[in-house]
């Protein structure tokens, strides 16, 4: 969901970027972070705690709680908050490994 | 290995103002930011700042941080983007990972500017998808233009909590309550007054029981608290909303500091753990310099100040002085006292207190 009319911003006209979140296709716009164009796309459950595999959202958007770690272009543990959506982009959260968040 | 004269930890209003200065004085900066782009939280600020006019009054967060970027592009600063700093080392190195490498770099000074984060609250199912830190709304709306729900509650009635409500509705979101666990609203009332007069709902005495959802955020229970802040049997309250907003302070990001060992106090007044420095602004490691929230939970106003001063005193102290020292020593140390003067500051006055520093 993007914001409609704002008084004082102005998000402009912006590039369309397909990329695919666990196989499927998506859409987000230039300038978005993979975690931004995720919620956009009603994506909740960004990834699960280690051991009860509960169940974690978008939490501090800035790098901080670990929580939006996702595997990006096969790279493990990348901070989606942090990482500028691209053209093509494979993001995947469906992974079986348990994954140690050492970063 | 780099080597440069002065290593900076952080792109935000703090570490910005101190390249500036630093660079002014004659050294060659590195600045490490761990986010894509500078300007740390500014870059969400839609709001017009308050103090003086040397800090930028009456001008958006948004365009303040435009104008410290715009400030370090014609000096002698080499700003390294989505590069986290992950190590500092007692011989001044740090260490550094971007783009799947890692690497080191050595300096004569180190500026340490790395902000802060959002507190947490306890309660029951606080790990539910669609519970943010209001912080986190805030970037997404303001900078990605993306709504985290339909309706959304926030807690915490501090500075960021009220505006961030404002915000929200901005963007077009429904705020359906504040929620504040203390009997008094926290932030300035001309914000508060204003969410009053959007017919939003700020409810005292008042805190989160649990959260309520399946795999994601349906509702929030609430519950009264009395004067010694226990909860009240029989006095909760069910809210549909499809977002959490979670505002009840920051902390500083000491991790760095904490990992070189340096002196580190608990200070409540200042958000958690903070380093012991001397009126320089230098830690007890020697040539690391500290400044901005890291240092303490302030506004960006005194956040960019301290930044400056952290600047000229890590210029000094490596044998490079500003041309404008003297006055500019002056005139920053009295714009802090200025920003933390009257009922406002007194938090932070007795904060630094603790710290032992004597200026303010």
């Amino acid at each position: 969901m993007r914001v409609n009319e704002h008084p004082i911003l102005n998000f402009g006209e912006r590039k369309k970027i397909e990329f695919t979140f666990n196989g499927k296709k998506m859409f987000g716009y230039e300038g978005d972070t993979v975690a931004a164009a995720l919620v956009d796309n009603g994506i909740m459950e960004f990834s699960k705690s280690v051991i009860h595999e509960r169940p974690r959202g978008f939490y501090c958007a800035i790098g901080n709680c670990g929580s939006c770690n996702m595997t990006v272009n096969g790279i493990e543990n990348v901070k989606t908050c942090l990482t500028l959506l691209e053209s093509g982009m494979v993001v995947e959260n469906d992974s079986d490994e348990v994954v140690v968040i050492n970063d | 290995m780099i080597e440069k004269d002065l290593v900076i930890v952080g792109g935000g209003p703090a570490g910005l103002s101190a390249a500036k200065v630093a660079s002014e004085a004659g050294m060659e900066v590195a600045l490490f930011e761990r986010s894509f782009q500078l300007g740390g939280q500014l870059v969400k600020q839609t709001h017009k700042f308050f103090g003086s006019q040397s800090q930028y009054a009456k001008t958006r967060g948004i365009e303040i941080a435009r104008i410290l970027i715009e400030e370090i592009k014609n000096e002698s600063v080499e700003v390294f983007l989505s590069a986290t700093v992950v190590g500092l080392y007692k011989d001044n190195i740090i260490t550094v990972y971007q783009g799947n490498k890692y690497f080191k770099v050595k300096a004569k000074a180190i500026v340490i500017a790395t902000g802060a984060s959002e507190k947490f609250l306890a309660f029951e199912n606080n790990d539910l998808p669609g519970i943010y830190g209001a912080g986190a709304v805030q970037t997404l709306m303001n900078i990605h233009g993306v709504l985290p729900g339909k309706e959304v509650v926030m807690v915490g009635s501090g500075n960021i909590g009220l505006i961030v409500s404002y915000q929200l509705i901005q963007a077009g979101v429904k705020v359906k309550a504040l929620i504040e666990a203390s009997s008094k609203i926290g932030g300035y009332m001309v914000h508060a007054s204003k969410l009053k007069r959007l017919g939003v709902d700020i409810i005292t005495s008042s805190t989160v029981k649990r959260a309520v959802g399946d795999r994601k955020l349906e509702k929030i229970i609430t519950v009264k608290l009395d004067d010694k802040w226990q909860e009240i049997p029989g006095s909760e309250e069910e809210i549909i909303c499809d977002a959490l907003c979670i505002s009840v302070g920051l902390s500083p990001m000491h991790q760095l500091l904490s990992m070189g060992e340096a002196n580190m106090l608990y200070v409540n007044e200042l958000g958690g753990l903070v380093p012991i420095k001397t009126c320089d602004y230098e830690t007890s490691l020697n040539n690391v310099f500290a400044c901005g929230d890291v240092t303490g939970i302030e506004e960006a106003s005194s956040a960019m100040v301290e930044g400056k001063i952290a600047g000229l005193m890590a210029a000094k102290h490596s044998g490079y002085i500003h041309p404008d020292y003297d006055s500019l020593e002056t005139s920053l140390n009295n714009q802090l006292c200025v920003l933390r003067q009257g009922p406002c500051g007194e938090k932070i006055r007795c904060g630094l207190k603790k710290v032992g520093e004597e200026r303010v």
